[in-house]
Order: C-alpha cells, then sequence, then structure tokens
C-alpha cells in the first residue's frame, strides 16, 4: 500500500497550486479554475484519511463537496456573465468598484 | 516494484502537470481542457483510494457537467488569448507564489509529523466490506445522511434558479 503521507503531500501541493492560480491570475474564469483545484485537493485528502481508517465518511464529505462544487461553480459563472455584461471584461483587476 | 507506487506516481505527476498547466495557459480554453485532464488523473488517484464511486462522480460531474459550463461561458464570453496578463513579474505575483510556498513548506511539514498507519485498513477487510462500491455508500449516505443529503438538493435546486435569475438581463 502507498502511505498516507504521499496522498496527503499529493493534495498539499495541488492546494498549493490552487491557491497560487488564483494569487496570480486576473481571469476572473482562470480564477474560478483554480478554486475548483483547490475543492479537489481537500476531496482527495477527505478519500486519503477514509481509505485509511475504513470510514465511508470521507466519501460522503467528498460526495457534498461535488454537489456543492456544482451549485458554486453556476452561481459563480452567471456571476462572471453579469458582470461582463455591465462591465464588458472579466479581469478582475478592473472590476474595482468595491475596493475603495 | 510495487505496481500501486508506479501507478500513484505516474497519476500523481500528470495531476500536478496539468495542474501548472491551468495556471501557466495563456487561453482560458486551454486552461479548461487541461482541468478537465487533471480530473481525470485525479479520478485515477480516487480509484487507488478505493473510492470507485467518487471517481465516477468525480468524471460524471466535474469533467462532464461543470467543465462543459466552464466551456459554454468561455464561448459565449468570445474570450480569446488573454491580452495583458504576459509574464510581467509584479510585487503581488511574487508575494502570491511565496505565500503558496510558504503554505506548502507548512503543510508538508505538517504531514511528516502524522503517525503512520496505526490502525490500516488492508485491501482484503475492503473487499470483504464492499468498501467504496455505490451500495456501501448509498447505505451510509441514506441512513446516517440523510439530512444533508436533501438539504444539498435543495442547494442545487436554489442554485440552479440563482444562475438563471443572475445571468439572465431582463427578467
Amino acid at each position: 500500500m502507498v502511505p498516507i503521507s504521499y496522498y496527503l503531500i499529493l493534495a498539499a501541493a495541488l492546494f498549493c497550486l490552487g491557491m497560487f492560480g488564483v494569487l496570480i491570475r486576473r481571469n476572473a474564469l482562470v480564477v474560478f479554475m483554480c478554486v475548483e483545484l483547490m475543492l479537489n485537493a481537500a476531496n482527495l485528502t477527505f478519500l486519503a484519511f477514509a481509505r485509511q481508517n475504513g470510514d465511508l465518511t470521507g466519501h460522503v464529505s467528498a460526495f457534498f463537496v461535488i454537489a456543492v462544487a456544482a451549485a458554486e461553480a453556476s452561481i459563480g459563472l452567471a456571476i462572471v456573465i453579469a458582470v461582463f455584461r455591465s462591465r464588458g471584461t472579466v479581469s478582475i483587476e478592473e472590476i474595482r468598484t468595491m475596493k475603495h | 516494484m510495487n505496481i500501486e507506487l508506479v501507478l500513484f506516481g505516474a497519476f500523481a505527476l500528470l495531476t500536478l502537470l496539468s495542474a501548472g498547466l491551468v495556471i501557466f495557459a495563456k487561453s482560458p480554453i486551454s486552461s479548461a481542457m487541461s482541468l478537465v485532464a487533471t480530473f481525470f488523473f485525479l479520478a485515477g488517484i480516487y480509484v487507488l483510494l478505493w473510492a470507485h464511486t467518487v471517481a465516477v462522480l468525480q468524471v460524471l460531474v466535474y469533467a462532464g457537467a461543470i467543465m462543459v459550463l466552464f466551456l459554454f461561458v468561455i464561448m459565449l464570453l468570445n474570450l480569446g488569448e488573454s491580452t495583458s496578463s504576459g509574464p510581467r513579474l509584479t510585487l503581488s505575483r511574487i508575494a502570491g507564489g511565496a505565500a503558496a510556498a510558504g503554505l506548502l513548506v507548512v503543510l508538508v511539514m505538517a504531514i511528516w509529523r502524522i503517525p503512520a498507519g496505526t490502525g490500516a485498513f488492508t485491501g482484503q477487510q475492503a473487499v470483504t466490506t464492499g468498501f467504496g462500491t455505490l451500495a456501501a455508500l448509498g447505505q451510509v449516505i441514506y441512513t446516517k445522511w440523510l439530512l444533508p443529503f436533501e438539504a444539498v438538493s435543495l442547494l442545487l435546486l436554489v442554485g440552479m434558479v440563482g444562475a438563471v435569475v443572475v445571468a439572465k438581463s431582463r427578467i
């Protein structure tokens, strides 16, 4: 069996990649994709611990995370479309009404 | 050589590679396609973790439904190559990279301290108890987690209505 820590380190690396993307990218859609990467890293952690302990609760959590991610993606993309309609851009550097 | 370790290494490498492509790809379309690849490789890793049902859900929901939604929005907004996001090295980008690298170091150090599998669950036990199968997962969801399951269905309904209300210009 592959040690559990390998899976956890993979999940940590994936989460940090997602966080890196959220911090450096300026396109709102790519930022969304990086958020999905972070959600997947969390899922991987749930499943790794479920595998170690033989407990299906981790699978149930991953199932709920997938469902919530679907709802989040639909609302988030609707917001991106609405912002694009009113501003004509999806760059998060140019959407700064709430900044001041 | 252990076949499980080889498969894990291959899937892990491909996952990280395609996740990196999501971030560094020039056009949003290539980002989205790399994300689809990431989800497929992650589904392979889920299978290695005895989570067959979640792996299938991952492919169906993430690589299928969510990514189609992403591609649809990219094409609807007609986003081509990003114009201004060249490899400029601004202060915020350096700070972002440092923050991500710092978090990775802290997480890896924390993970090394986890005591190695005391109550390890063997593959033999997994086969006899049907671990990770749809039947076993359904049994848990419909007995112990019925209320959260119904709440998720309500959440998806609200998400559906909300998406239509937000995205439609005139109702």
